[in-house]
């Protein structure tokens, strides 16, 4: 038992690790790009196209000559970015509806929760579209879209979540004390509830890095000249067969962001507990 | 008087229409009074115990007068209820495991109504909840209130609870089943420290239990209740020692004793306590008592007071107080 039980726990510890390192790397590109590229990232360089990987060029070139090395490390702005604003605006907007149904009860809690499927059966890529379509492309929109996604997700995840611990018997204990519904849902039902809202919005940062890319792969996201690991891979597209490593880096960004991102979700999770906490 | 209850009567919304849990429970208790509460799950002893508290479901009517300290409960708003409510009425409840928040200190749980009540700033709150753990007979008070809930064993964790309950020095303390998820030596000491500290500061107690050992020990009077409705009710030893309701008989004959014979089986009673929305027009305990008559079925028995004090609702019990 306690030999299963630290072996899981050295697991955690080391998916926790890893998934910071991965999360800290692309975090750290973005910082450098800020100040720091080997080339500014949308300068083109026609006579040096399509080179291999090389000291000059670590990444090689584009097929417009363009330093990949130096678009992805300032595409790790862009991915960042969305996924910060995309999660902050579904955790803003989610949580705070999904305890306001929770504690509201009655009316309210159904007419939020109405509101959350009509958004679920709203696809986010239609969403971006009809951004897109009215505003014109661009990060912002597409950011827009993500966020607005996010919204029920957290919603619907924090509403059950905070139903099963208002459920729980302290919570009906401090209500034998006094305390006002409101007073509870943010002292006594949020702190329960943060583990399983970090790991979704560790998991939904991760979605977003991915529907940025999609959505710019699609045109509908980051426009050029702004470098980003979506629009990268759609311009590697039609180069596949003579240059793959176009679409394998940028491809390896985003898989390797995910997978960092889920990784550190999953052992934040296990971090977070104060029973394990305690036992450390 | 302190508390005085007449006529409750609590229907819980079901989809099919309102479901009658309690029905024209009355009891009064004096200032440092206890008064016990027995009967099955389903019995209605919970219930009766949140609408004192003002904690039912939502949708839930109460008829009747709740009357606390000459004051009517029955028309405060939830603010007014929630002043009262940790301040002069507090709370016990059954599973201490669960009754105190995991990812709050305890120090931190047991002043928080300290915080509410009487406006403490949160280190004299917290000074005052360490001196609360060491009143309820806990070892190291000053780790208790630092440890999380996790970390403190069942017993610890209700005399915890406790504190919790008495910071504010309430006049009325509900216990619901406050030792039933606890064993049977500690038990005892969490229910003798709850009569000492009742004692001390003349607080009453409503302790509802399905346990007529833990009531026989601990109440000065008891409500023995059955399908929501009061059967028997009047001082320990004239309820227990005297019973006269068939419900009181097979609930004490259903009571495991050491001693008794090998491989005997336990007396259980025949049938299963009603529940759901059906309304008996008689004595509720009618379909389960050896002793029914038709007329039993016909209206609820009307209440009989005998001379030792000892009040009961049953037509098979004549004003001598025999069962005929």
């Amino acid at each position: 038992m306690t030999l299963a039980l630290s072996a899981k726990r050295s697991r955690a510890g080391a998916s926790l690790r890893l998934g910071a390192l991965l999360v800290a790397l692309l975090v750290g590109a973005a910082a450098l790009s800020l100040v720091w590229t080997p080339y500014p990232p949308a300068a083109m360089d026609i006579p040096n196209k399509l080179l291999a990987p090389s000291f000059a060029h670590w990444l090689g070139t584009d097929a417009l000559g363009r330093d990949v090395a130096s678009q992805i490390l300032a595409g790790a702005r862009v991915s960042l970015l969305v996924g910060v604003i995309a999660v902050g605006i579904g955790l803003g907007f989610g949580v705070a509806l999904g305890l306001l149904a929770a504690t509201a009860q009655g009316f309210i809690e159904d007419a939020i929760m109405k509101f959350c499927d009509f958004t679920f059966a709203f696809p986010a890529l239609l969403m971006a579209i009809l951004l897109t379509a009215t505003y014109g492309p661009g990060v912002i929109n597409a950011i827009l879209a993500i966020g607005i996604a996010n919204v029920p997700i957290f919603a619907k995840l924090t509403r059950s979540a905070a139903n099963g611990v208002l459920a729980r018997e302290f919570a009906m204990a401090a209500r034998a004390s006094g305390r006002g519904p409101f007073a509870i849902a943010f002292e006594h039902v949020l702190p329960n509830i943060a583990p399983p809202l970090i790991v979704q919005a560790t998991i939904q940062f991760a979605i977003a890095i991915l529907a940025e890319a999609a959505l710019s792969y699609l045109g509908l996201g980051a426009q050029p000249p702004l470098a980003s690991w979506g629009r990268m891979l759609a311009d590697a597209q039609a180069w596949m067969y003579v240059a793959p490593r176009l679409a394998i880096f940028p491809g390896l960004a985003v898989a390797l962001s995910v997978l960092g991102l889920n990784l550190l979700g999953d052992g934040l999770r296990d971090a977070l507990d104060p029973r394990l906490r305690a036992r450390r | 008087m302190l508390l005085d209850i007449e006529g409750l009567s609590i229907d819980l919304p079901t989809p099919y229409g309102g479901c009658r849990v309690v029905r024209d429970v009355s009891f009064s208790l004096r200032a440092g009074q206890s008064l016990g509460v027995v009967g099955e799950s389903g019995s209605g002893k919970t219930m009766t115990a949140l609408a004192l508290m003002g904690l039912l479901p939502d949708g839930a009517v109460v008829s009747g007068a709740l009357r606390f300290e000459g004051r009517d409960l029955a028309p405060l708003g939830e603010a007014e209820m929630q002043m009262l409510r940790g301040d002069r009425i507090a709370m016990i409840f059954q599973e201490p495991m669960t009754a105190l928040n995991p990812l709050h200190r305890i120090g931190a749980q047991v002043a928080e109504p300290l915080i509410l009540h009487r406006g403490l700033s949160k280190a004299a709150a917290w000074a005052q909840a360490v001196k609360l753990l060491g009143h309820v007979r806990l070892r190291d008070p000053e780790r208790i209130a630092r440890a999380y809930p996790f970390a403190l064993s069942g017993g610890e964790r209700q005399r915890a609870m406790i504190a919790m309950a008495l910071s504010c020095g309430p006049k009325l303390i509900i216990a619901d089943e406050p030792t039933t998820a606890l064993d049977v030596t500690v038990q005892a000491k969490i229910l003798d420290l709850l009569a000492m500290l009742g004692a001390e500061s003349e607080m009453a107690m409503l302790l509802v239990s399905h346990d007529l050992a833990v009531i026989a020990r601990h109440c000065r009077r008891v409500l023995v209740m059955y399908g929501g409705a009061v059967m028997e009710e009047g001082p320990v030893e004239a309820v227990l020692g005297q019973t006269l309701h068939p419900y009181t008989r097979a609930l004490m004959e259903a009571r495991p004793t050491l001693g008794a014979p090998r491989g005997e089986r336990l007396r259980a009673i025949p049938g299963a306590a009603p529940s759901g929305p059906s309304e008996p027009k008689g004595c509720a305990f009618a379909d389960r008592c050896p002793l029914a008559l038709e007329a039993c079925r016909a209206e609820p028995p009307p209440p009989l007071r005998l001379p030792d004090g000892h009040s009961v609702r049953c037509i098979r019990v004549d004003a001598e107080g025999r069962l005929t």
